[in-house]
């Protein structure tokens, strides 16, 4: 009898989630398996169309890859934009987090204001940061030339070091919230009493922060940091809408982008993508074996 | 004065200049959006500095312009936000068909490979979408979906579930075993638990996971770049959106008004959920 339930148990489990499963497989695995076995091949759009995966094997496209300055340099890029705008986001997250903590007026209502960068369509906020940041009828150079004394209006999305800077500024003020939010849930589940005997033993506020808050806080900033590090890694719509990967803000999945559309090299594409899955696979395994022993605390 | 109360009131007014700053950075760029779509095109021109237009030079022709048919000598921005609600709206209704059910088992019900397909959905996350997309638009055109909103909804459904698959598993487990027990109990089947009691107990988190789903899907871009782009009359707001800012043509302020158009309705949709929303996403993070 408990067997025979067991086998239901087993049959219905899997009838569930086999619809999930499928479209998950289907749009998600099925297209990653398909990258790297185009990734051994050199394949353009005519190849695929006329012989699906079944093109001539080679290594070339690794070969290409790997001796390309320039993947190498997107590659750096990418590594740049994306510990900024992790330990930015997280940080400005941080502060933010620990500025509503106690009860004031509008504590509600503003908590919901501020995460509206993240909510908001990608798309109309950095349409309007574009506007907001143009020289010639941005608000910020208009209030740089005509208030600060600039001497000429920046093209902050045009020019090589701004650029990379502006967009991870924008990468920051977009994820912040999502470090906040989260960092806000792990703050009032802090137990207040520890703190309570830390201040009657006579610690001061950023010592109270920095020995006893911030310790109970590291296991969420250390899940946050993978999370924004691998969201970070694979970012292609804000840097795209933002530059479209000019001017030094050419991260990889913006090459990868560049590859398919501009040269309709699928098979150099697909490399590209593999090499850096591998890179973000290493870097993960790296960082998951450094933080192990304080999860496991 | 002692370091504790030196930090103590330093801290304190730092304290109200951090959440004033925080609040006007967040702010701002969306009062700059909602004003600069009042502004005539030439009055930002001449005064890019004045972010907020006088009274009389208001203008709502900007709407009407961006929101008029290609024919009214318009934009067509209502179609595309027709288009766009309809991949929402679809794409947030099958969300939720598919994910309740999985979502059960995996709280419930031990099954071959139960681990497996939780490790599997986490593990979707380590490739950029741009990888997976391009073999997506290539498979559908074969199967004649490329150029078309179902394709489109299929891609959406399959980037949302397994953010959504996490947050409704969370909520489930924190629903005891125990009431399904006594409905067996009581002889009721695996599809009646299902529909009489773990769906409506969980209904609240059902709701924000198809707020979540809905907003991913009208906001994202990249599917609908590689899928839509050539087929102007299906284009999403996003797309749209962003295809008319690539040219010269088509006067900024007009198109701050495609930019609020949309804005507003996730901004109405977050602010009627934005409890459930957030309380959803952060589902176990405060356990550690």
């Amino acid at each position: 009898m408990a067997s025979k339930l067991r086998g239901f148990e087993n049959r219905d489990g899997i009838t569930l989630v086999a619809p999930v499963t499928l479209v998950v497989a289907a749009i998600i695995v099925v297209p990653i398996v398909w990258t790297v076995v185009l990734s051994f091949q050199d394949a353009r759009y005519v190849d695929v169309a006329r012989n699906g995966l079944f093109n001539e094997v080679t290594l070339e496209n690794y070969a290409n890859v790997l001796t390309a300055p320039a993947f190498w340099q997107s590659l750096l890029t990418t590594v740049e934009y994306s510990v900024a705008t992790t330990v930015g986001s997280i940080t400005v997250g941080l502060v933010a987090a620990l500025a509503f903590r106690d009860r004031f007026r509008f504590r509600a209502p503003l908590r919901a204001v501020m995460l509206l960068p993240y909510v908001a369509p990608v798309v109309a906020t950095t349409f309007v940061w574009q506007v907001a940041l143009n020289p010639q009828y941005g608000v910020v150079n208009a209030i740089g030339t005509q208030m600060l004394g600039w001497e000429h209006p920046v093209n902050f999305l045009a020019s090589a070091p701004t650029a990379l800077l502006t967009v991870i500024v924008y990468d920051i003020w977009r994820y912040f919230p999502f470090a906040f939010l989260f960092l806000g849930a792990a703050l009032t589940g802090l137990s207040r009493e520890i703190e309570e005997a830390a201040v009657v033993d006579g610690a001061t506020p950023l010592q109270k922060f920095w020995f006893v808050v911030l310790p109970q806080l590291l296991p969420t900033v250390a899940l946050l940091v993978l999370f924004r590090m691998v969201m970070a890694f694979n970012e292609f719509e804000d840097v795209y809408l933002l530059t479209g990967g000019a001017a030094g803000t050419q991260v990889a999945s913006v090459r990868v982008f560049e590859q398919l559309t501009g040269s309709s090299d699928i098979g150099g594409a697909s490399a590209t993508a593999a090499v850096m899955a591998v890179f973000l696979g290493v870097a993960l395994a790296f960082y998951l074996r450094l933080t192990a022993r304080q999860r496991e605390a | 004065m002692s370091a504790v109360t030196v930090q103590g009131s330093v801290l304190r007014v730092l304290r109200v200049v951090v959440i004033v700053a925080f609040v006007l950075a967040t702010v701002l760029p969306f009062v700059y959006m909602l004003s600069l779509s009042f502004v005539r095109i030439d009055d930002l021109l001449r005064e890019p500095l004045r972010v907020l237009p006088a009274l009389d030079r208001i203008t709502t022709e900007t709407y009407r312009e961006v929101l008029a048919s290609e024919e009214d000598g318009g934009y067509g921005f209502a179609r595309f936000m027709r288009n766009s609600a309809v991949v929402a709206v679809s794409a947030s209704a099958l969300t939720v068909a598919l994910v309740v059910p999985a979502s059960y088992a995996l709280t419930r019900l031990r099954f071959a490979g139960r681990t497996q397909i939780s490790w599997l959905f986490l593990a979707v996350y380590l490739f950029p979408t741009i990888i997976i997309a391009v073999p997506v638009f290539v498979g559908f055109q074969v199967l004649g979906l490329g150029s078309s909103l179902v394709g489109l909804v299929i891609a959406y459904v399959a980037l949302t579930v397994p953010v959504s698959v996490h947050m409704l598993r969370n909520y489930l487990a924190g629903i005891p075993e125990s009431i399904d027990e006594a409905a067996v109990i009581d002889g009721a089947s695996r599809f009646q638990i299902l529909t009489r009691i773990t769906v409506p107990l969980a209904m609240p988190t059902i709701m924000s996971t198809a707020l979540y789903s809905f907003m991913i899907a009208w906001n994202e871009f990249l599917f609908a770049l590689l899928f839509l782009s050539a087929k102007q009359d299906l284009w999403t707001v996003s797309l749209g959106l962003t295809r008319l800012a690539d040219g010269q043509e088509v006067s900024k302020t007009v198109l701050m008004a495609g930019s609020v158009l949309l804005t507003v309705p996730i901004v109405i949709l977050y602010g009627i959920a934005e409890r459930a929303l957030t309380e959803g996403l952060t589902a176990g993070a405060d356990k550690g």
